[in-house]
């Protein structure tokens, strides 16, 4: 089981993505945004970070990089891909999800722990999980406020395609307390908060049992383990 | 060289959270006058050769398929730039 992440100018957060992956028990494939080549890789994570600086629109050039055409076609035969933080946002301008990531309502960066719901655990990243699970990872975004039309967002929630939503207060703006969302396949995630930086004990949130504990990202790199192990 | 001028506007029904920020610092600057802000982008492109229909089309599809995000954004005017007085082609 081998999974790609992809490396842009400006990634932040693929080292992290490739460590969770190997906690997780798959082998990590570092590819490069400049290449036509996924390396035969089972799944692909597009990790955080601020891909040439963000100019334009957040993930939009990089969207168009030479590596995006072969993830689009992977995608689009169902190949599992999680893009996280700057790769959901790349997901969505390169139209594999739908809706948009504007700048946080109240105009600053956050960067906290965050409490999320777990809403639908039947994607090729969440199936790990218990519906309704209450979650805690990472949150650090400055344009993480998720919105789309009134009528993509009626039936992004009537067909279940919200993932994950935000418990308490909501961090940046998002319509619904969206945090991530899914394809009408269930193999393309995206997810504004950061599983890969809650995988091994003593660098993970606080929990209530002790310091720096929590783990709850790494069912989102299990899950897909098992997916493409039950599926191949 | 002719320079085409493409304007993008955040959405008029989305929260603009950076003409927002800027509105609020006209109101502490006393510009009371000045109720609101909203920031776009605005890009010029220059051009190799003459302007002719066919490359509006293409800066039109551009415009709209990269210079902009229909999702959360509208492409509010194409228009091409005057040569500048003096200059020569």
């Amino acid at each position: 089981m081998r999974v790609g992440v992809v490396t842009f100018p400006g990634s932040l957060d693929d080292r992290d993505a490739q460590r969770a992956i190997r906690l997780a028990g798959a082998e990590p494939v570092a590819l490069w945004h400049g290449e036509h080549d996924l390396h035969g890789v089972d799944a692909l994570v597009l990790p955080g970070g601020f891909s040439y600086g963000d100019y334009l629109r957040a993930g939009a050039i990089a969207s168009l990089s030479p590596i995006m055409a072969e993830v689009i076609d992977a995608a689009n035969k169902g190949m599992p891909v999680l893009g996280i933080c700057n790769g959901f946002q790349m997901l969505t301008e390169a139209h594999l999800l739908e809706g948009g990531l504007i700048r946080n309502d109240h105009g600053s960066f956050i960067c906290r722990d965050q409490q999320l719901r777990v809403e639908n655990t039947a994607t090729d990243w969440t199936s790990g999980f218990e519906s309704g699970q209450e979650i805690t990872v990472p949150l650090k975004n400055g344009e993480g406020g998720f919105i789309a039309a009134a009528e993509t967002l009626e039936r992004l929630e009537g067909e279940g395609h919200v993932v994950v939503r935000y418990l308490g207060v909501n961090p940046n703006g998002s319509l619904n307390d969206i945090a991530g969302i899914t394809n009408a396949r269930g193999n393309v995630v995206g997810l504004m908060p950061h599983p890969e930086h809650a995988v091994e004990p003593g660098f993970g949130p606080d929990t209530a049992d002790a310091m720096r504990s929590g783990v709850d990202g790494l069912t989102f790199f299990t899950s897909v383990i098992a997916r493409v192990l039950t599926t191949a | 060289m002719p320079t085409i001028v493409v304007e993008v506007m955040p959405k008029a029904e989305l929260l603009d959270p950076q003409g927002k920020a800027v509105a609020g610092a006209l109101g502490r600057l006393g510009k009371s006058r000045f109720t609101s802000v909203r920031l776009g982008k605005r890009f010029e492109i220059t051009v190799a050769g003459h302007v002719d229909g066919a490359m509006l089309a293409e800066i039109q599809e551009l415009a709209d398929t990269v210079l902009s995000n229909s999702v959360i954004e509208d492409v509010v005017g194409i228009h091409v730039l005057e040569a500048p007085a003096g200059e020569t082609h």
